[in-house]
């Protein structure tokens, strides 16, 4: 199973995912921004960073780039595409997912680890189990989800909300004041997954948690 | 021009004595641009005019030191063909004018510092020290440093994995942020900024040059006055964006044959890098301005030497390298200019317009700034505190101490830095020092202290003490200690009570790091941090790394579980004086600080060390700030579990006991090894004295009234975020 990590100026957690995805058994090719061809892949992943600085809307700009083209084309056709963080940010940016992706609710960057529930399973949750909890770091500064009235109804209707912050003990567990609490959605076709927090740092054997590497397992089994 | 001279040299910082030494070495008047290249060479931040004769005085060697002090930044051998590259840099009076620029600008110097020499940074720490938390400005300022550094490191994809934090009234007027960063390399692709092949072409990459920064080296080269917020012009502005662009650029450029030297535009922009590179080449060097990339119009050669605009770097490369360089720098979207060439005259030759704008010999700007043995006084010894009567219980001391400025938690801090990216965080923020993992299981350890209440006492003390904290952290969670980077911190030389600090401090250091071990590989002088003659206290930070060599022998500072035995390992003798028990529950800063026993310092640590390597133990945290039962409170804090201990019958009274600052001792608690652990230390020499076990989610000291863990995390936790105000996140 071949995986390609789409690179812009400002992408900096392309080495966690990178690490991710051959933990799980992947092969991980890489394209760059100014591509506008994708090497042939089972998977598309838009990793996390700052593109462009973010100096405009957090991913703003990385969705005009020349290699969007063929992002949205391989979407269309069906390929699996995951964005993780900036990469969501970039998806919403897009077109590829709804909403939109505010400043944080405490106007602050946050990097804590957070409780995750999966609420469905679909193409990409992996071997995870709706109803299954794992611990996953965030780290962001605009990761505040907003759906509007219709939008949110819509998303709960379709089942379109993959993953939710669920409390940790202390607080209502959500770190960023997104509507309905969540965390990830899908687009409608299934294919398309955009998420804040990051699983890929959660795989490691000295990450602080390893509750994502089913995540990517699954992916990475059901794509091979 | 001669008549208005006296006045323009006075404006660039010079004495009479120092410009009639320019005049002798130049055998005529500088120009305006000459004036001001010697001003920024010869200023105290880049020449170290009142420090460099002290600090010559610290060891630098050791078998494992692949580059010590002098060029960008420190190299140490960690093994496996690796090399750690690391550094630590002030960028104080910037961070106090425009907290968050000055603070961005600090991390992204650093970090230019770091990958210069060929090294991926993997890891930044940083030393705040603000005034007092009720002063109108502090507020303002931890808002705006803490954003500052997060907004850098955060954009960079570099950790920001450790440091400290204090609070005191001495840095009203001036605060001090300190960064540190550790980068990986190659242990045999080092790049130096040795400019040394004449002919070769000098290039500029990175961002455009502006008139921002100008005289930032000279403005941290005085104290404050009341028109401190005048400079705010000097003070540079951060592009994190670009400087990752940099940085992966100059990475992607390194993996080729085509660099001979480079170095960062920092502090005196191009004026210094030019300089520096040449001389340490023995070289000249031609520089035409006409080719350096501009971001605004009319910028005159004065302005081009002495911009300190970010994200630059000068390098000299191969002839041959010239395409593949600018098709790198193209991919990055950086400009990629050639504005020079190496020659041998010894000489900076700077043009413009075809006109000469500075003609000098680079061995006096580099090599030749005054130098000053300043007088220096060493403080009074102060005399012991006696033995201090307690208004209120141990519990409540505890509780008092928990919450207070200097120890309640700083997770509102650091939970602002991405402190995982990279995903190689093994120990992140709030243990004793930090750990990345390395290929092969191995970790690096990194810490970042001072301790300035006792360098105000006793300098040579403080120094010590800095060096022998640093050390213990790093053995709390199983490395083995390499090497130090200092940062010193004082206010002005030119007093004699202020050098006094300076030289007991660095004699302590000298003595520390070579009693264990640990050279000093790179630092930084930052002088002038007072205000109306209120000087800092004095802060020699010490940042230090260390080696573990296989990451399942690590420990942290979280008790492994219930019913395991709790053993101070080192002697408690109940020392008070300067500690934080006597400031925050008598209201007195007074008393000499702990002594610092550097032979039973490295007897204990290597134990200790010992006992994690060989025996496994996973729980140990150093003793420092607060004394044992801040120690304990912490590690029942980081594990949810509670504990029951006794004071040993011993004739140190409860309160000298739980919160004097002894230095040199470890907590350690562990399920089964208990007599085997005494029994070592006995044999080794070390004292040993069993407290208590674990258990419970209650803390019971001696036949106190037990209070709950969470009552510690409560006054622990809210201070800071209660402190900073307002606005409560969505958790």
């Amino acid at each position: 199973m071949k995986a390609v990590l789409v690179l812009f100026p400002g992408t900096n957690r392309e080495t966690d995912m990178a690490d991710a995805l051959r933990r799980a058994g992947a092969d991980v090719v890489t394209a760059w921004h100014r591509d506008r061809e994708l090497p042939a892949a089972d998977l598309v992943v838009l990793p996390g960073g700052f593109s462009h600085g973010d100096y405009l809307r957090c991913g703003a700009m990385a969705a005009r780039a020349p290699v969007m083209a063929a992002i949205v084309e391989s979407a269309g056709r069906g390929v699996p595409v995951l964005g993780v963080c900036n990469g969501f940010q970039i998806l919403i940016e897009a077109g590829l997912l709804p909403g939109a992706l505010l400043r944080n609710a405490g106007l602050r960057f946050v990097c804590r680890t957070v409780r995750l529930r999966l609420e469905r399973r679909c193409r990409l949750s992996g071997h995870l189990e709706a109803g299954d909890i794992i611990r996953v770091p965030v780290a962001h500064g605009d990761g505040n989800y907003f759906a509007d009235r219709n939008l949110a109804a819509r998303l709960e209707d379709e089942d379109r909300v993959v993953f939710r912050y669920v409390p940790n003990g202390r607080g209502t567990g959500n770190p960023n004041g997104s509507t309905g609490d969540i965390a990830g959605i899908l687009n409608r076709a299934g294919n398309v997954l955009g998420m804040m927090p990051h699983p890929e740092d959660a795989t490691g054997p000295r990450q602080q948690s390893r509750d994502a590497l089913p995540f990517f397992q699954g992916i990475v089994d059901s794509l091979s | 021009m001669s008549e208005a001279l006296p006045d323009i040299v006075a404006r660039h910082g010079f004495t009479a004595d120092e410009y009639a030494k320019i005049l002798d070495h130049m055998g005529r008047e500088p120009n305006l641009t000459e004036l001001g290249i010697f001003s920024a060479m010869w200023s105290e931040h880049c020449s170290y005019k009142s420090s460099r004769h002290w600090l010559k005085t610290l060891a630098s060697n050791a078998p494992w030191v692949i580059c010590g002090p002098g060029e960008n930044a420190g190299v140490v051998d960690i093994g496996g063909g690796l090399a750690a590259v690391f550094k630590m840099e002030s960028h104080n009076h910037p961070s106090f004018i425009e907290p968050f620029q000055g603070a961005a600008t600090g991390v992204g110097g650093i970090m230019r510092d770091v990958f210069t020499m060929g090294a991926r940074p993997v890891a930044l720490l940083d030393v705040l020290r603000f005034g007092s938390p009720s002063h109108p400005r502090t507020r303002h300022l931890v808002s705006g440093v803490v954003s500052g550094i997060g907004s850098y490191g955060n954009c960079t994809g570099v950790p920001t994995v450790g440091g400290q934090t204090t609070f005191h009234a001495s840095c009203n007027g001036n605060n001090l942020v300190n960064a540190m960063c550790v980068g990986i390399a190659p242990a045999d692709r080092i790049f130096y900024a040795a400019a040394s092949k004449p002919g070769a072409p000098v290039i500029y990459v990175g961002s455009k040059t502006g008139r921002d920064g100008i005289h930032g080296a000279s403005m941290a080269s005085t104290g404050f006055d009341e028109e401190a917020e005048a400079k705010r012009p000097t003070v540079q502005v951060g592009d994190p964006f670009t400087e990752k662009l940099l940085l992966e650029a100059c990475l992607e450029l390194m993996a080729s044959e085509s660099i001979i030297a480079i170095q960062d535009m920092g502090a005196a922009g191009l004026t210094s890098s030019a300089v520096e590179m040449a001389a340490r080449g023995g070289a000249g060097i031609d520089l035409d301005l006409d080719a350096v990339p501009q971001r605004e119009t009319g910028m005159t050669a004065y302005e081009l030497m002495l911009s300190e605009s970010q994200e630059r770097m000068l390098m000299v490369i191969h002839e041959h390298a010239m395409e593949h360089a600018r098709a790198v720098f193209g991919k990055w979207d950086l400009d990629c200019a050639h504005i020079g060439r190496i020659t041998t005259t010894g000489r900076l030759v700077v043009s413009m317009n075809g006109r000469i704008e500075a003609d000098l010999a680079i061995g006096p700007l580099a090599h030749e700034a005054p130098v000053y043995e300043r007088p220096w006084a060493l403080p009074d010894p102060r005399p012991p505190v006696g033995v201090p009567v307690s208004p209120v219980s141990l519990e409540a001391a505890l509780l008092t101490l928990a919450g207070c400025p200097d120890l309640a938690s700083r997770r509102w801090i650091w939970e602002q830095y991405d402190h995982l990216v990279m995903g190689r965080t093994v120990a992140p923020p709030g243990g004793d020092a930090a750990v990345i993992e390395l290929p092969g299981d191995r970790g690096l350890a990194m810490t970042a202290d001072a301790t300035p209440r006792y360098c105000e006492a006793d300098p040579v003390a403080g120094g010590r003490q800095a060096v022998a904290e640093a050390w213990r952290n790093l053995v709390a969670v199983g490395a083995r200690p390499l090497a130090v980077t200092d940062c010193l911190n004082f206010g002005n030389p030119q007093s004699p009570a202020v050098m006094g600090t300076f030289v007991g401090s660095v004699n302590g250091i000298a003595e520390a790091s070579r009693a264990l071990d640990m050279p000093v590989v790179s630092g930084n002088v930052s002088f002038y941090n007072e205000t109306r003659g209120q000087a800092v206290q004095p802060a020699p930070t010490i940042g230090a790394i260390g080696l573990i060599d296989d990451l399942d022998r690590m420990a942290s500072l979280a008790f492994g579980g219930a019913e395991e035995t709790i053993m101070v390992l080192g002697a408690t003798h109940g020392h008070l004086g300067a500690s934080l028990w006597l400031r925050e529950v008598t209201g007195a800063e007074d008393g000499p600080p702990p002594p610092v026993d550097l032979d039973a310092e490295r007897r204990t640590g290597e134990f200790v060390l010992g006992l994690i390597r060989d025996l496994g133990l996973a729980s140990c945290h150093d003793v420092s700030d607060g004394g044992l039962l801040v120690a304990l409170a912490e590690m029942a804090l980081a594990s949810d579990i509670g504990f029951q201990v006794r004071r040993p019958d011993r004739g140190v009274g409860a309160h000298a006991f739980w919160f004097g600052e002894d230095q040199g001792r470890f907590v350690v608690s562990s399920s089964a090894e208990r007599d085997a652990i005494a029994a070592a230390a006995n044999d080794a020499g070390i004292w040993c004295t069993v407290l208590g076990r674990t258990g419970g989610d209650m803390l019971t000291v001696d036949d106190g009234r037990p209070i709950s863990i969470e009552s510690v995390r409560t006054v622990h936790e809210r201070w800071l975020p209660d402190t900073m105000g307002g606005a409560e996140e969505a958790s």
